[in-house]
């Protein structure tokens, strides 16, 4: 992952008018997805998804804003007309796109469906034939190029959408719902699939979803929808440092609440640049106090701990400054849960408010 | 009016009403598949919205409907005469049948492609699609069995027309049974020629229904041959958990 922005929006406006009524889809959206990333744009039905991921390869024009994908700059390249200008068409036969209901040709091989984005970018014969294969390998599915879609699994027609949307060497996949029309075991073989074609080909991938799951499946970075506008944004990591953020609750959930009175509860927030060291044993072990784990949401990216956990600690908050001064060196974020005042000038991080 | 007299002017009807028909259909699919893409295309969310163009056409083809067929082929005479130089015959007939035929295939074609799946367009569009691509490989490919099945109803039209511009001096089996049947009432040889209209119009509807259902099974499921008798193998299971 480069910090290289290869997908940026600025200021993206949707309304749609019908009649006199006026319906804002997106609302001065800035999205900024780097190369190499899985980025994830999550939000409820009607939050706008949809229209931004078509906005950015413009099947859907946008009223206001701008669109940029791997430097170049669609909205001017569009112009003002409805059709889309030879430029326009060019520039989306590399951006690739898979479909919620796949999309695929029943009226073609799968081999063929392939090779339709090749004949429209005037490849020969054979080198259409080369290429689909290729891909089908790629995607697991090298025994089925005579087959035709509907004879296929969900999953299968969704490996064919995927290696039809490859066929331009896109450097930007745009993935609109492709696992929500899947079973959950599907849903994650797909997944998988596009997290490999993601480390092995570079490409990065814009995918919208409405399952918590698939961004905390694959996704480097997310954004919160709602109401045509992106709440919050940027990298798991990030999002976890951010106080309040509700997607990082969302995505690590940890709950529990003190088992006793004269206990502290806390939120350890793991961002991933700590090394994985067994923090809180070495807690227990170096100033003898018994932890207890109340809750945590944890993953293991990369060799680095993601995600929180909320543990318990004996005694007031008086007796265990030390302890938590202990965390806060080895780079942890630390909430104590319940409190308002900030211990150290450096962590204006507070909590929200546990229910009780 | 035996046998042996009916055979050659059966012989001719039969000859006359096929070369009647099978030209007008060539005309018709060229002329339907024309108007009928226009209409989609031209429509509102269309590739080429054009709601002038749309309405012009749509108003056209809807007169072309309406007109009953022996008025349309009386009222253009004048036409079919700049054309073929004549009113008279079954190369004259092929313009009334022609114009009588394209509107309600273009109506028929228009539906077809309406049922294409949207997101189809919208797929080929992301790949960088043009109209063209859309028309030619997405549009009509998909709507081909059903295209087929609405030639197929076309078709059988033009027949019934042929044989009411038989009325008209086009020749072909229709005239042949008002010449002889109905004038000389030889009930015998309106029977035959009933007969005999009635074998080609199943035979164009046999062969219609083949073609739809041969391109229809590239998208059934079962691909493999339907038995009768034995119980279907167990087909190796698709899904792909591994």
């Amino acid at each position: 992952m480069t910090d290289i922005p290869v997908i940026t929006t600025t200021g993206l406006t949707k309304v749609y008018r019908s009649g006199d009524r006026e319906v804002t889809a997106l609302d001065g959206v800035d999205l900024h997805v780097r190369e190499g990333e899985v980025y994830g744009v999550i939000g409820q039905s009607g939050a706008g998804k949809s229209t931004l991921i078509r906005c950015v390869n413009l099947l859907e024009r946008p009223t206001s804003g701008t669109v940029t994908v791997a430097g170049q700059d669609l909205t001017a390249l569009a112009g003002r007309g409805q059709r889309a200008n030879p430029a326009l068409r060019a520039a989306r036969s590399h951006i690739g796109m898979v479909f919620q209901h796949f999309n695929l040709l029943s009226s073609r091989t799968v081999q063929d469906n392939i090779e339709l984005p090749l004949e429209i970018l005037k490849v020969g014969r054979r080198d259409r034939a080369r290429k689909a294969l290729e891909l089908l390998d790629l995607v697991g599915l090298a025994d089925k190029a005579k087959a035709y879609p509907a004879q296929l699994s969900g999953g299968q027609k969704q490996r064919v959408g995927i290696a039809r949307a490859l066929a331009g060497d896109p450097k930007v996949l745009l993935s609109d719902e492709a696992t929500s029309a899947l079973d959950p075991e599907t849903t994650r073989s797909i997944l998988q699939l596009l997290r490999d074609l993601n480390r092995q080909l570079g490409l990065t991938v814009l995918l919208i979803t409405h399952e918590m799951d698939v961004v905390k499946t694959i996704c480097d970075s997310a954004a919160l929808m709602k109401g045509g506008r992106i709440v919050e944004q940027g990298t798991v990591s990030e999002l976890l440092a951010t106080p309040g953020s509700e997607l990082a609750t969302e995505l690590f959930p940890v709950t529990g609440e003190a088992t006793a009175e004269d206990r502290t509860v806390v939120d350890v927030t793991f961002h991933g640049e700590a090394a994985t060291e067994p923090v809180i044993s070495t807690l227990s072990r170096t100033y003898n106090v018994d932890v207890s784990i109340l809750g945590a949401a944890m993953d293991t990216v990369g060799g680095k701990q993601v995600g929180r956990m909320r543990i318990e600690l004996p005694g007031r908050f008086e007796d265990n400054v030390v302890p938590i001064g202990f965390l806060r060196e080895q780079g942890l974020q630390v909430d104590v849960v319940g409190r308002t005042a900030p211990q150290t000038p450096d962590a204006t991080v507070l909590t929200k408010e546990v229910a009780k | 009016m035996n046998w042996n007299d009916m055979q050659p002017v059966l012989h001719d009807g039969i000859l006359d009403t096929l070369f009647m028909v099978g030209w007008s259909t060539v005309y018709t699919v060229i002329g339907g598949l024309i108007l009928g893409v226009l209409l989609v295309l031209t429509d509102r969310g269309g590739q080429l919205q054009n709601t002038v163009v749309n309405k012009v056409v749509s108003v056209v083809v809807n007169i072309g409907r309406s007109l009953p067929f022996i008025i349309l082929m009386i009222a253009i005479i004048p036409f079919t005469r700049f054309v073929v130089g004549t009113s008279i015959g079954p190369s004259a007939a092929v313009v009334p049948l022609a114009v009588g035929a394209v509107p309600f295939f273009a109506r028929l074609v228009e539906t077809s492609l309406r049922e294409v799946d949207g997101g189809l367009v919208e797929a080929a569009q992301s790949m960088g699609g043009g109209t063209w691509t859309i028309v030619f490989k997405v549009l009509l490919p998909q709507a081909l069995p059903s295209l087929v099945a609405s030639l197929t109803n076309t078709v059988i039209t033009i027949i019934s027309y042929s044989a009411m511009a038989g009325a008209l001096g086009a020749g072909g089996l229709g005239s042949a049974a008002i010449t002889y049947g109905q004038q000389r009432y030889d009930t015998r040889f309106m029977l035959v020629t009933v007969v005999l209209i009635i074998l080609i119009v199943t035979v164009v509807q046999l062969i219609g229904d083949l073609v739809v259902r041969r391109l229809a099974r590239r998208g059934a499921r079962a691909a493999a041959p339907v038995r009768l008798l034995k119980l279907p193998k167990a087909r190796e299971t698709a899904d792909e958990a591994a």
